[in-house]
């Protein structure tokens, strides 16, 4: 097998005594979507945030096609090709629902601050509204274009967080919870979307509490617990492993079904 | 779908209709003395629109935007008349040097917010202003700077009143324009998105630190080019216009305009500098000495007033309850050809655009 586009090894990070990710690591190779599981505080989040630049690990290391990126400005790690969508949504409410996605395309516009003083911008504006409308096309949202982005329904605001993240023509694109507080049809939507992504050489790491769909899109499954790994592998090695069994369905009715309902 | 044939924007036709009433302005009978108060509201237009740029849209605050304003006079004065160079050199040095100062503090000052921010900079307009009045081998001291030439640019010479209004007015339209270039840019996207989430516009790959840092430039530069403008208008400068009474002046004019919009920057400038002249005018009569004590109550008042009514300032505040009170008409009364031209007009300029 060729190279992993994301290599994370021995991760660590405490908040003030607290441990929230001990000794994590793993590998996401191109095209993948690598689903991360676990309890509510597993580091799960956490993980995200270290590998998107919110905050460095304690210690460890984390590889993207060869360039390290712990230590690395949360900005710089976002030109090198790393979008992420946010479990509580942080959509730019201010703005239109295709101005979202234009913002999406920031780091491939090139207009410098004295370019857009003189106005020398028509030409660039227009080729990423357009382009920005394409992604939006895709989540079938375009009619929805020119409404402010905080009137659309929760599901249409996932699956905006999700266009915009496209529009960064990201290598690796990190979803964190896309399918938390909606219902079966938008994340159905939602489900099919992420499969389509797949197609376009993009490497995913998905969190995720909806195991029918981790099941479905995952083609590997790192399984967390109290910040530690577990486990990982193939979904349906995972579902039958016992020690995930135990850890992450705990004692509700200890045994995972082979349809993927978990909770 | 969006039709993306490319349009003629809103702003150019606000612009336009500004522009075209500041040229008819003198051409309709002004007297000398509103002339003069109209290169004022021009100088101080173009610093209150750096900082609605940096306070609107950067979200930073300036409380010695007068120490940029003063070094871009003090640059001119002390070029032309210590080093003899053509006036016209000092628009473009001044610039350079408040926008190279600005480019210097901006990353240490930066690392401040709120409160802390506002602290250094008010520490940086004192530290200007005590230097203009010490550092008396090139700047004069406490009694200045005298015999400042007029502006002069190919052999033009802008010795009258009028000439200096319609440059004035020219060059704030320019720097109003600019502005709006950056805001509907890239960079004003980003900026917006900076206001709604800092996270998630880092994660799109925007350099915050650096936005911040450019934006604050710019507005130097703008107050520079104002201090510029200021000292070949009235030919001498010292230190008194550059304290920080005039840093807290301009804030409370970019306040009463309105920060979310670089529109409001000549109208809250303008309610400024004629509620001034008004008590200039007025409070003699009553105290039987000047106004100067009681300015700084009356501006006290107004900014509270503006706050508390009008949080977004004149412009969007005002053209706001114009808006409401159309709503709540009969349909037949909206129909008034005057309601029809300006409705959709007010609509897209100031509450779409922010």
């Amino acid at each position: 097998m060729s190279a992993p586009t994301l290599q994370v090894r021995g991760l660590h990070k405490s908040f003030g005594g607290v441990t929230a990710v001990h000794d994590v690591s793993f590998e996401a190779y191109l095209g993948q979507v690598v689903a991360i599981i676990g309890p509510n505080g597993a580091g799960k989040t956490t993980l995200f945030n270290m590998i998107s630049g919110v905050f460095p690990p304690d210690d460890g290391e984390i590889w993207l096609n060869g360039h390290r990126l712990d230590r690395l400005p949360q900005h710089t790690i976002a030109t090198l090709g790393v979008a992420r969508t946010f479990q509580n949504m942080q959509l730019f409410s201010n703005m239109t629902v295709l101005e979202n996605v234009m913002m999406g395309r920031y780091r491939h516009e090139q207009t410098s601050f004295i370019e857009a003083a003189l106005g020398l911008t028509n030409r660039e504006e227009s080729q990423t509204q357009a382009v920005a409308m394409q992604h939006l096309e895709r989540v079938s949202l375009a009619k929805k274009a020119d409404l402010p982005a905080s009137s659309l329904p929760l599901g249409e605001q996932r699956l905006l967080e999700l266009a915009r993240a496209l529009a960064v023509e990201p290598r690796l694109l990190l979803l964190d919870e896309p399918t938390a507080g909606l219902n079966a049809v938008d994340a159905v939507r939602l489900a099919a979307t992420i499969g389509r992504i797949q197609a376009n050489n993009v490497t995913v790491l998905l969190v995720e509490h909806d195991m029918s769909m981790v099941m479905s899109v995952a083609d590997w499954v790192v399984v967390l617990n109290y910040g530690e790994k577990l486990a990982e592998g193939r979904p349906e090695k995972i579902q039958t492993d016992p020690h995930v069994i135990e850890a992450y369905l705990g004692q509700e009715n200890g045994q995972g079904n082979a349809n993927g309902s978990w909770y | 779908m969006t039709d993306f044939r490319y349009r003629l924007p809103d702003r150019y036709w606000a612009l336009g209709l500004l522009v075209l009433l500041l040229v008819l302005l003198p051409v309709f009978g002004c007297s000398p003395y509103l002339l003069t108060i109209m290169i004022f509201i021009g100088l101080y237009t173009i610093i209150t629109i750096g900082l609605c740029l940096l306070m609107g849209y950067a979200g930073q605050i300036s409380l010695g935007q007068a120490a940029f304003y003063g070094l871009g006079a003090y640059t001119s004065a002390i070029v032309t008349t210590k080093y003899s160079f053509s006036s016209w050199l000092g628009l473009p040095l001044s610039m350079a040097l408040t926008g190279g100062v600005a480019f210097v503090i901006a990353r240490p000052i930066f690392r401040l917010k709120g409160n802390y921010l506002a602290m250094a900079t008010l520490g940086l307009g004192y530290i200007f202003y005590i230097m203009f009045s010490q550092v008396a081998d090139l700047t004069g001291g406490p009694s200045g700077l005298t015999g400042v030439p007029y502006l002069s640019i190919a052999g033009w010479a802008f010795d009258r009143d009028i000439e200096y209004y319609y440059l004035v007015w020219a060059i704030a339209a320019m720097v109003l324009l600019a502005s709006l270039h950056i805001i509907n840019s890239r960079v004003g996207r980003a900026l917006r998105a900076i206001h709604a989430s800092e996270v998630a516009a880092r994660s799109m790959g925007v350099d915050i630190d650096r936005l911040k840092a450019q934006i604050f430039v710019i507005s130097a530069m703008y107050a520079g080019l104002a201090g510029s403008l200021y000292a070949h208008y009235v030919t001498f400068v010292s230190p008194s216009p550059f304290g920080f009474h005039f840093s807290v002046m301009l804030v409370v004019m970019a306040a009463v305009g309105g920060l979310a919009t670089v529109w409001g920057a000549p109208f809250g400038v303008a309610v400024v500098v004629l509620l001034t002249e008004a008590l200039r005018a007025v409070a003699p009569r009553f105290t039987g000495h000047g106004s100067a004590e009681y300015e700084i109550i009356a501006f006290g008042i107004l900014l509270m007033l503006v706050m508390i009514y009008i949080p977004q300032g004149v412009v969007q505040g005002l053209s706001g309850i114009y808006l409401r009170r159309l709503k709540r008409r009969p349909i037949a009364a909206r129909m008034d050809s005057r309601n029809l031209v300006m409705l959709p007009v007010l609509r897209r300029w100031f509450k779409l655009r922010g």
